[in-house]
């Protein structure tokens, strides 16, 4: 087997081993383009190290957990981190990684070069894979170079790629990667050229920064731009930008760099320069039949060609939720200007309006005030939904940056022992919790006042002990929490709550000592400038983690108003409605609270088909999710779906249900173990479960359908597996 | 049919569909046994057919007992087995089929083991049926399901 295949002696029977980067610049460079020397490692190459080694079932493994059509966002994330490990620790046969040594160091010697993926299928005119694998540039020697092709073949299972091809329902099981290695063409001024543009179907693009590509591609460097005519190439008209930054050579890799202020001034390209450009991009098109999107660089005044693909469908617009998946991928830079965002204004807003809206108590409005209300409340709920989907979670993915970066540098056993590295040493979820166990505690100490509590919670009269006693942890708790309801009924659950977390014996929370070793073995792996930078970015990736919590509990609090509000109106409604008072939206409830002749329409019924076929009835007795926080817990099973669910909980059992929001997480300390329908090791569950040490499989498909109250489980956090012993 | 059961059965009436032989677990004599058979099935799953002469040790066994374990399987005996194998036990009493019963079960029987004509109607032969209490489905290597047959 050929490792390593020369651009120059590649044939046409070669393009579904090599892919279409390395086919496209080896015709190319054979049609007198001028394309720096290179190479590209097949992928019997990449099969021959993921069939042996069993990497290859490992993945399928890990992306068979659930079907993966239905494996969410968070999921995938996680999936790709755990596969991106896989790679890390599991070695090259030794003959393979022989033959690359080998091959690698005759042809490139210690000259720096280009890693890049070429994935047969990555760059067809119906799929874009373009920022979705992995690209590394001045790389040098050919050990060096053997460890970034092994990047490059992880990237093949990035998130953003496994997302991508969920939504093009491509085959996983038969994805395999090339790799193009190349030398380096060190450009003072590179860019990329569109010879038909995206939008305007009449004008070419080009696109042009000083230095590096990198800059441009990942979003970092603003491009100035050029709009040519596409059948004359005429100039019609050039776009400056305000021009700061450059990428460029470090002594490894890249780095971005402050442009020198004489730079500022000049645009990258003269208009014959950007000429050139278009010139080149329209020889490509019409050496590839197809318009193309064309990477190029100048490099001692000669232009080079570095890439060329059909321009896809996908850049004509991205499909929403594609657009929004490659949001998630942000830079560095970007999160901390979204940081900035977030800390500085979005959160203390949301805090602000929440405290506003609660304002109003509900039960003393009229009609038309409560409509009213009710409206902007619900309002406030779909404006900061949507923040929290375009601003909130994107900002998370500085969490799984961080990730990516310890796990490379540090190559943990667990790909998620970095989250033990972000635990803040406070949170506002567990601070809510702290303030519960220190009433409970008081309560522990107080025979009498527990004594009160108990004749209380079981119908009788409270005195002015047990009054001042829940006013006072009510007060305590302030508005986060479904615990505290109004009314007898709402105060006697929360004595009842209180007494059940007064019984348990106080949980040992887990330590956070080592934080201090963890950060330094992190630091430590780092010199110099790039030590600084790690330091920023744990930084930042404490504050995503950080916030990941936040987020959901202020959003809790709107929430928890428009429900309030609805409860209210679902109240007053019901003498005149009857039973679908109590199932209305907001605005329907709005419309019959200001129109005491509105009969809102009734909301369909679920109607069951006539049941035919064998009389059969199916349950679970294992249920695979994903493993989101380490430990094995047995317990009896309680499925919460509403509030009084949550009120009943007992001390030992396991909570289980679709997903925790931030106004359940006061039953943590009483759980034994926690079970989630949504999947991710960063969702508000998973980090909740990890604080208190719980064992926490999250991503089980259709759990609180499976699992019934009063079952017993056993929940193995270290596997993602809920075995259900017997049916209660 | 809930859609779960629906499922759950669509997944269990596929698998025996796509197999023709399956691992018989019997016991006797203080010590489990293993045995390849042909096996068919009734369309509403209650029941499989399979079948033996009565001198082998699974029909010993299986007459001491009163009950038997079936496993059918998809493996393909190469690595993706791990992903991609489903597993199914189906567990039961177990009894000789005669008279009508007996016509009935070997046309079903010889309509998908067509090469078992003469085996099947020897009269050393015994043809049997397992009317499944429940089946055990393992997919996604380590997901379990149970389905529930009503007697």
């Amino acid at each position: 087997m050929s490792v390593l295949l020369a651009f120059e002696a590649l044939e046409e029977t070669d393009r579904p081993r090599v892919g279409g980067k390395a086919w496209a610049l080896s015709c190319l460079a054979r049609e007198g383009f001028s394309v720096p020397r290179g190479a590209v490692v097949p992928v019997e190459a990449y099969r021959a190290y993921v069939g042996p080694t069993g990497l290859r079932e490992r993945i399928l493994l890990e992306l068979n957990r659930k079907p993966f059509e239905s494996m969410r966002w968070e999921e995938m994330w996680d999936a790709a981190l755990r596969i991106r490990n896989f790679f890390l620790k599991t070695p090259l046969p030794d003959a393979l990684h022989a033959a690359l040594l080998s091959e690698i160091e005759k042809m490139f010697g210690d000259r720096p070069v280009a890693v890049r993926s070429s994935a047969p299928g990555e760059d067809s005119a119906g799929a874009s894979f373009a920022g979705l694998h992995e690209s590394f540039l001045n790389v040098r020697g050919a050990a060096s170079i053997v460890e970034h092709v092994r990047l490059v073949w992880a990237s093949l299972w990035s998130d953003g790629a496994l997302l991508y091809r969920q939504e093009l329902k491509l085959d996983v099981g038969g994805s395999a990667m090339a790799v193009v290695i190349q030398e380096l063409a060190e450009g003072d001024r590179s860019g990329v050229a569109f010879s038909k543009s995206p939008t305007e179907p009449g004008a070419s693009l080009v696109e042009a920064v000083w230095g590096l590509n990198q800059g441009l591609v990942d979003g970092t460097v603003q491009p100035d731009r050029w709009v040519m005519d596409r059948s004359t190439g005429r100039l019609r008209e050039h776009f400056p930008v305000e021009r700061l930054y450059a990428v460029r050579t470090a002594p490894e890799g890249t780095r971005r760099e402050e442009l020198d202020p004489g730079k500022r001034e000049l645009p990258p390209l003269d208009n014959g320069e950007a000429g050139k450009v278009w010139e080149m991009s329209m020889e490509a098109e019409k050496r590839f039949g197809s318009p193309q999107d064309v990477e190029w660089t100048f490099s001692g005044g000669r232009l080079f060609t570095l890439q060329a693909r059909p321009v896809t469908a996908g850049a004509e617009g991205e499909a929403g939720s594609r657009a929004w998946n490659l949001s998630l991928r942000r830079s560095f830079e970007n999160l901390k200007v979204l940081r900035e965002r977030i800390e500085g204004t979005l959160v203390p807003a949301l805090v602000k309006e929440a405290l506003d809206l609660s304002r109003a108590d509900v039960r003393e409005l009229d009609s038309a005030a409560l409509a009213e209300v009710l409206g902007a409340r619900e309002e406030a709920l779909v404006r900061w939904n949507r923040v929290y989907w375009d601003e909130f979670i994107p900002f998370a993915h500085g969490a799984r940056l961080f990730g990516q970066v310890y796990n490379d540098r540090v190559k943990p056993e667990d790909p998620f022992r970095f989250i033990d590295l972000l635990r803040p040493e406070r949170m506002v979820g567990t601070d809510r919790n702290a303030r519960l166990e220190e009433a409970a505690g008081r309560l522990g100490r107080d025979p009498a006042l527990r004594a009160e509590l108990t004749v209380f919670r079981e119908g009788g009269d409270g005195t002015g002990g047990t009054e001042a006693f829940l006013e006072g942890v009510s007060a305590d708790l302030g508005a986060d929490t479904d615990l505290v309801l109004a009314g007898t009924e709402g105060r006697r659950a929360l004595a009842g709550f209180l007494l059940e977390m007064a019984a348990k014996p106080k949980g040992l929370r887990p330590e956070k000592a080592g934080r201090k070793a963890l950060e330094k073995e992190f630091l430590d792996c780092f010199e110099g400038e790039e030590r600084a930078f790690a330091g920023e970015l744990l930084d930042l990736a404490r504050a995503s983690y950080r916030l990941r919590d936040e987020d959901n509990i202020y959003l809790g609090r709107v929430e928890r108003l428009l429900s309030e509000a609805l409860g209210e109106a679902a109240r007053r409604l019901e003498g005149r409605l009857g039973g679908i008072a109590q199932k209305l939206e907001a605005s329907e409830a709005c419309l019959a609270l200001r129109d005491p002749l509105y009969r809102p329409a009734l909301p369909e019924e679920e109607t069951a088909g006539p049941g035919k076929g064998p009389s059969v009835s199916a349950r679970a007795r294992q249920l695979v999710g994903q493993p989101a926080g380490p430990g094995l817990a047995r317990g009896i099973a309680r499925v919460v779906h509403s509030r009084e669910d949550l009120l009943g909980f007992k001390a030992g059992e396991i909570l289980v249900c679709d997903a925790i929001d931030p106004n359940m997480t006061f039953v943590v300390p009483l759980c034994a173990g926690i079970v989630e329908r949504r999947g991710g090791m960063l969702i508000h569950g998973a980090i909740i479960a990890r604080e208190y040490g719980l064992a926490c499989v999250t991503g089980v498909p259709d759990a609180t359908g499976l699992i019934r109250s009063g079952d017993t489980l056993t929940v193995d956090g270290y596997l993602g597996i809920v075995v259900i012993h017997d049916q209660g | 049919m809930r859609d779960k059961d629906r499922e759950v059965a669509d997944a269990i009436g596929a698998l025996l569909d796509s197999q023709r032989v399956g691992v018989l677990g019997t016991h006797g004599s203080g010590s489990p046994y293993c045995s390849l058979v042909g096996f068919s099935f009734e369309p509403g799953l209650e029941r499989l057919y399979f079948a033996t002469t009565r001198a082998t040790r699974k029909f010993s066994n299986l007459s001491e007992t009163g009950r038997v374990a079936l496993l059918v399987d998809n493996r393909t005996n190469r690595e993706e087995d791990l992903h991609e194998a489903s597993a199914l036990t189906a567990v039961g009493p177990v009894r000789e089929m005669t008279g009508k019963d007996r016509e009935r079960a070997a046309s079903i029987h010889l309509a998908r083991h067509p090469s078992l004509g003469g085996f099947v109607e020897s009269p050393t032969t015994a043809l049997l049926a397992l009317d499944v209490e429940r089946y055990f489905l393992v997919r996604r290597f380590q997901e379990v399901m149970v389905l529930e047959i009503a007697p």
